[in-house]
């Protein structure tokens, strides 16, 4: 279905109700007109509801004629175009013929739309279902070549194939350990970056900063927050890396340019923004009188910051926090560019180590058939990235709930 | 006590002094982050040519070849051709560290002399294809995918999302079963936009090339899984919108006897339509940037055409970034920065459109 008939058919298609629409509307208008009395409903809605039986009557053709094409013959796309439009037309014109003075098209219509609307959010469902049971079912193929123990406790990760058939150690390695705790790494790394920073930024912007310094730094952390992962990917491989390397170097320290430590600060970098704008929603939620109080008692600034502040806005800056972990697992663009692809098991931030969506990228992007333990590993590592970050988001998720029901 | 004091102004000192520094290292990534991507990017900017007649004998690793062929083709009477200098000699000319041979630097210094070499806008950025010459590389293929992408993306994921948004808000049970549902179906579209952007991508490559059978890297599978992307954003900014419709006013268009649907198409539609867009555009320009989830449905190819359709290969602006971060001498380096700048720009307007518009809708209210 690489052609372009279809689109042109659901252009058509929209011409056809909106021809539909207006002819009927029209008609309406003039019968109205004509008789000088006030009907039941406007006629727009006389048109609307014609063109939702027309529209109706094209989709099923459209889907009619998908399913034809799809079993196999292509040439008979004249038919499917003449079925359109008079399965459209005919419906269209059933309805405009019980269209009358006394004719109710309004609640018809109200009926309509608020059933496409609930079948259109319904699309949310079928996108996480898509989700889940694409990512399920691949990673259970890859199960049925590698054992789950094999997977979660392994500690080599090395899923290159044999180049020929029939080669001694084809199947690879998929033990995932080095590749998660490569992960968690990344992450501590640009987490000991963003989290003190982000959070000093929202605790100065809400507690001391003047207006003018607030109208000047949020921007530009806004600015911060919308630059594309891309850009960061770039600013950390060909700046930060090497400047890692050389300030080691300088230290005495062999470092590869594609080191965790590299990845992780330009991580941390972009992370700021989410933790200091999610914090400073909180830390502005918390009640005025809690400072008061807090003054009261004789306590500076930082001390009713530290001492009242922080600790209500605790279950706040959790969430933000675990969103950040969310966050950070998943990026996938720095680490491509500026991490690693070699899985090695290692706690020094200084080693290069490869991450989850790296190796989904690489495992992904190569040029190889689909359905080897290859390609289907990726799926298995994208179920267990989606697993970890849905827990994570329904975690700070409730913290969050819970801390707002405290002071609703 | 007074000690005490002291230490306890100090503390509060120190605290000042950490907000401030907090503020002072975010600030100073964002001007090393833009300052070096502006430094890198805008020597790509400008191209040098070398100015040959027919008679001259050329040195190919100072004059680009296929250009030359390229333009013989099109006068083949001959006469004076403005030839691209290739990356070799446009670096070389532009003082960066490149190493030519002796006889080289003779003839770039007769060339000088004789007034061949000249400096212009690099037009070739904008209006070629990708290239292996990084001369002759353009994004030509990467602004047209990505305009095809996001059209398709914003054809199908703002309907939508708008529309999920209007139910949630307006007609969704709220109680007993239908309730539940309903509130399944808040967390999961809150969920969805925290999803990252990878996993769709394996959506993307598991669901519409393997089980449809689409080809590869075209535009349409590209703009179907950013629409996928965009979709949770929408709903969520566009629920945020609705609900800052102050209440009394659809309550009073109910009063006035509108049914439901004309309250939310009549009154709270038109009140939220401002904060709808912004939050839409803001969600374009996320998809604008989005890079990992169309490198797993095939992007990585290169491309040395535009496409014409949505049936054809492409790549889009973030990716042609990706692919010439590759590139390891400076005129790759360079271009790569030049896209980011176009990359960036492009964002730039988008977001400025996006408050303008905000702006000037808040105030005809």
């Amino acid at each position: 279905m690489t052609d372009g008939t279809p689109l042109y058919l659901l252009a058509l298609s929209v011409l056809l109700v909106a021809a539909v629409f207006y002819h009927v509307r029209d008609g309406a208008r003039r019968r109205v007109f004509q008789s000088g009395r006030r009907p039941h409903s406007r006629s727009r809605y006389h048109g609307a509801l014609a063109a939702c039986a027309a529209a109706a009557g094209c989709a099923v053709a459209f889907c009619a004629g998908l399913a034809v094409r799809a079993a196999g013959s292509v040439a008979f796309d004249a038919v499917w175009i003449a079925a359109l439009l008079g399965l459209g037309w005919l419906a269209g014109w059933r309805v405009s013929r019980r269209s009358s003075m006394t004719f109710r098209a309004r609640p018809h219509v109200e009926r309509i739309v608020r059933a496409g609307l609930a079948a259109l959010s319904g699309l949310a469902v079928l996108i996480t279902l898509g989700i889940v049971l694409s990512l399920l079912f691949e990673a259970l193929l890859f199960f049925g070549d590698v054992s789950v123990a094999e997977f979660i406790f392994g500690t080599q990760w090395s899923p290159q194939t044999a180049l020929r058939e029939g080669q001694s150690g084809q199947s690879g390695m998929f033990g995932a350990v080095p590749v998660i705790t490569g992960t968690l790494l990344i992450t501590a790394v640009a987490l000991l970056v963003a989290v003190p920073t982000g959070l000093m930024i929202a605790i100065y912007l809400s507690e001391y900063a003047s207006r003018r310094t607030r109208a000047l730094v949020k921007p530009m952390t806004e600015i911060l927050a919308g630059i594309p992962p891309v850009v960061y990917g770039f600013f950390a491989l060909l700046t930060i890396g090497p400047a890692v390397r050389s300030v080691a170097g300088a230290l005495g320290a062999n470092v590869p340019t594609q080191s965790a430590l590299a990845a992780g600060l330009v991580m941390g970098v972009m992370i700021i923004p989410l933790i200091s704008s999610l914090s400073d929603d909180v830390i502005n939620a918390v009640p005025q009188s809690l400072r008061d109080g807090s003054y009261a008692l004789g306590a500076t600034r930082s001390e009713t910051v530290r001492r009242a502040v922080l600790p209500s806005a605790l279950p706040g800056i959790v969430s933000a926090v675990l969103l950040a972990v969310s966050r950070a697992i998943g990026e996938t663009m720095i680490v491509v560019m500026a991490a690693g692809r070699g899985a090695t098991l290692t706690a020094n931030p200084l080693e290069s180590v490869t991450t989850v969506t790296v190796q989904i990228v690489a495992l992904l992007t190569g040029d190889q058939v689909f359905d080897s333990s290859k390609t289907r590993a990726a799926f298995a590592l994208g179920l267990l990235l989606f697993a970890i970050t849905l827990i994570l988001n329904v975690v700070a998720l409730i913290v969050v709930r819970r801390y707002k029901a405290r002071y609703a | 006590m007074s000690r005490t004091l002291a230490r306890r102004k100090r503390a509060e000192t120190r605290f000042r002094f950490a907000g401030r520094a907090a503020i002072a290292l975010a600030l100073f990534a964002l001007v090393w982050i833009v300052g070096s991507v502006l430094i890198t990017g805008t020597g790509a900017l400008t191209h040098h040519r070398v100015a040959v007649s027919t008679a001259t004998t050329v040195d190919v690793a100072l004059v680009s070849e296929n250009d030359l062929l390229a333009q013989r083709r099109v006068s083949p009477q001959g006469g004076q051709f403005d030839v691209l200098a290739t990356a070799r000699l446009d670096q070389y000319l532009k003082g960066r560290n490149v190493a030519l041979s002796e006889v080289e630097r003779l003839t770039v210094a007769r060339w000088r002399d004789e007034g061949r070499i000249s400096r212009g806008f690099n037009t070739t950025l904008f209006t070629r294809p990708d290239s292996r010459d990084a001369e002759r590389a353009g994004l030509k293929t990467a602004l047209i995918g990505s305009v095809f992408m996001l059209a398709l993306a914003a054809a199908l994921a703002l309907p939508l999302g708008i529309a999920t948004a209007v139910y949630l808000d307006s007609f969704a049970p709220r109680a007993g079963w239908g309730g539940r549902i309903t509130r399944v179906l808040e967390v999961n579209i809150n969920n969805l936009a925290a999803v990252p952007s990878i996993v769709f991508g394996l959506l993307g490559l598991a669901v519409f090339i393997n089980l449809v059978g689409l080809a590869r890297s075209i535009a349409l599978v590209g703009g179907l899984v950013l629409a996928l992307r965009m979709f949770p954003t929408v709903v969520i900014a566009s629920r945020a919108a609705l609900e800052s419709v102050p209440r009394r006013i659809t309550d009073g268009a109910l009063c006035l006897g509108a049914s439901p649907v004309q309250v939310v198409f009549g009154t709270k539609l038109p009140l939220a339509g401002p904060g709808i867009l912004t939050g839409s555009i803001l969600g374009l320009a996320q998809a604008l940037g989005e890079t990992a989830p169309l490198l797993l449905i095939g992007m990585i190819a290169f491309m040395t055409e535009a496409p014409a359709s949505l049936a054809d290969p492409t790549t889009s602006l973030p990716v042609q970034v990706f692919l010439w971060s590759d590139g390891a001498d400076s005129a790759w380096s360079e271009r790569t920065a030049a896209a980011i700048i176009v990359l960036l720009g492009l964002l730039l307007l988008i977001n400025g459109a996006a408050t303008a518009l905000r702006a000037r809708l808040d105030r005809r209210r």
